[in-house]
């Protein structure tokens, strides 16, 4: 990060693609970002395969086979209240949760990023604007804002990733706007701008390529939260609406068994913590990684 | 410092009216007429036309959110459309509970929490640094709602240890006792997240704090390992952890609302949850008011803490 800094000081045009293969034979040597990465890749990759696989349709029921244990003929993972293959569900449902939880992450990041940019590069009565609607929206714990938006524009999956989304925005916006003050009085942005560079071109050639490793970080430890927080909409009915294959249905599905067969809600939270985990376990290792506080 | 306390009561007072507009607003998000939704399904169109004079639906969205705030500084938050009762009432009665739940994860997570962080410090790489690791990324990855249920499953059910639903038996008075056995398994389920992320930061700031060079020195002057660990580090990393534990009385308060589900917990969390899905909008926005209230309020008071532990603070 050092010499990127120092060389665009000199020319604004980055010269060389090394610094980044250098980070990603760190990141392959990084256990932890590693073995993150493989959890990840795993349960995203058997997601993809869903349609492909050869499992049984994730909503048609079959009453004669209701909550069958795991390993019983047929079901590898057992079958629900309705005899719905859970394996088939799992993996169907893995397609929606990862799906709301990553675009939510991303979508929170862009939000965030870009009224942190415009807060942070302008200054002035636009950053105290944004700063101070920001700070009113952290004035609500971050669940509690989730449930609200639901509560106003009615529970179902699009609200829910809507919500966990808005949700999120403010530490995305508080992030980039504290690492883009740091940069704004850099020499090198102060002789861009000397050099006639626009603002977009500052913004975008100078900026940005500086805070992207902080901000892959933090989305990377975001996203497993985000995950967590759908399906917990999910869980508690507001999300994602039966017959919909969702973890957080499927695992408030099993509440209602959890004395008769506590598979069906067992196995979907195991799921959900696993990929958290492959998530949280990737972020550490990327921060490790990236951050050179950490070094 | 006193200047400092009505500096952050002044902000206080902003974020708590900027909350009040988007709890109000929240009642205009919902597609519908604002009366309708608010006295339900069976409302007689006398009703409707008495309520729509009384929030003043024909006047300009401003004059409306003067009339509600009005009534809310009087602590008239709506009736209940499913309880047919006055709303504060009833989320008075139900925030003992939450209280309660919360305060049992705040025993689970900030003291062995912080504990667990120091000890895991003192010793990186060996045993206690290991379990410190184990509950950090274990407690930060584990779903409340899935953990609760796994609790009850185990020793609820399995071991029949501890009851798994409810705050007291059903039959018979609620004792202090009984209370507590029932808050073990949702204390816990809810203390799991911020015991992760407190001992993570305890452990990264006494790592911090023991590189120090006035802990070299209080080493070099013959002070005690205990003393150099409580006495120096530890108060330095006392101010990071302060703030941490502001930010998690957040979750504690709204993260409530899953582990009240699955424990069947009486607390404002679960009347939240089934107030939005049998649509009772009034007690929906009652609870989002006094959640968020509460939760403001809880804030000011660690940031006044922490302007008192770090001087630097108040004269920023």
């Amino acid at each position: 990060m050092a010499e990127q800094v120092a060389s665009s000081a000199e020319f604004p045009v980055r010269t060389t693609r090394r610094p980044a293969a250098g980070v990603l034979a760190r990141v392959r040597r990084n256990r932890s970002a590693m073995g993150g990465a493989i959890i990840v890749a795993v349960i995203a990759g058997l997601g993809v395969l869903a349609p492909v696989l050869p499992l049984d349709p994730p909503t048609i029921p079959h009453l004669g086979h209701r909550l069958a244990a795991p390993l019983t003929s047929g079901y590898l993972l057992g079958s629900d209240q309705l005899g719905r293959d859970i394996l088939s569900r799992l993996l169907w449902g893995t397609r929606t949760s990862l799906t709301i939880g990553v675009s939510a992450a991303f979508l929170a990041l862009s939000l965030g990023s870009a009224l942190g940019i415009l807060a942070a590069y302008y200054g002035g009565r636009l950053d105290n604007l944004l700063m101070r609607g920001i700070d009113i929206l952290m004035g609500f714990p971050e669940i509690l804002l989730a449930i609200a938006i639901v509560a106003a524009l009615g529970p179902g999956l699009t609200h829910a990733m809507l919500a966990v989304t808005v949700s999120n925005v403010p530490f995305y916006a508080r992030g980039m706007r504290g690492a883009i003050l740091l940069l704004r009085s850099t020499e090198f942005v102060e002789s861009a701008r000397a050099a006639g560079a626009t603002h977009t071109r500052i913004i975008i050639r100078h900026l940005l390529p500086n805070v992207v490793a902080a901000m892959l970080v933090f989305v990377s430890l975001n996203i497993g939260w985000m995950i967590t927080e759908t399906a917990g909409l999910s869980f508690l009915g507001l999300g994602a609406q039966p017959p919909t294959p969702d973890w957080g249905t499927m695992l408030a599905d099993g509440r209602g068994f959890i004395t008769v067969a506590s598979h069906v809600a067992t196995v979907p939270g195991l799921t959900i913590f696993l990929s958290v985990l492959g998530f949280n376990t990737l972020g550490e290792g990327l921060r490790e990684v990236l951050d050179p506080r950490s070094r | 410092m006193s200047r400092y306390i009505v500096q952050r009561s002044a902000w206080v007072a902003v974020v708590l009216i900027g909350i009040s507009v988007f709890t109000f607003a929240l009642l205009h998000l919902t597609p519908g007429d604002p009366a309708q939704i608010l006295l339900g399904p069976i409302a007689t169109p006398q009703e409707l036309a008495r309520l729509h004079r009384e929030l003043g639906l024909d006047r300009p969205l401003a004059t409306q959110y003067v009339l509600w705030l009005a009534h809310v500084a009087q602590g008239d938050l709506g009736r209940s459309i499913t309880l047919h009762r006055p709303v504060l009432g009833e989320l008075l009665l139900r925030f003992r509970g939450t209280i309660i739940l919360a305060a049992g994860a705040v025993i689970v997570a900030f003291g062995p929490g912080i504990a667990l962080g120091v000890l895991a410090a003192r010793r990186p790489g060996q045993l206690v640094d290991r379990l410190s690791m184990i509950v950090t990324v274990g407690g930060a990855s584990i779903p409340p709602f899935w953990l609760g249920m796994i609790l009850i499953i185990l020793f609820s059910l399995r071991l029949g240890w501890l009851p798994g639903t409810g705050m007291s038996s059903p039959s018979g008075a609620a004792t202090v006792g009984d209370v507590l056995t029932h808050l073990i398994l949702p204390a816990f389920t809810l203390g799991a997240l911020p015991l992760a992320i407190i001992t993570r930061v305890a452990r990264t700031g006494m790592i911090e704090a023991l590189r120090g060079d006035y802990v070299r020195t209080a080493r070099a002057k013959g002070l005690g390992e205990a003393a150099v660990t409580m006495r120096h580090a530890f108060r330095n990393t006392l101010v990071g952890i302060v703030t941490v534990v502001g930010l998690e009385m957040g979750f504690l308060l709204a993260g409530a609302v899953y582990v009240e589900t699955v424990f069947d917990w009486p607390g404002v969390g679960l009347m939240l949850v089934n107030a939005i899905l049998t649509r009772d909008f009034p007690l929906v926005q009652g609870a989002v008011l006094l959640v968020a209230t509460t939760y403001v309020i809880i804030n000011l008071v660690t940031d006044l803490f922490y302007a008192y532990l770090d001087p630097r603070i108040r004269f920023e």
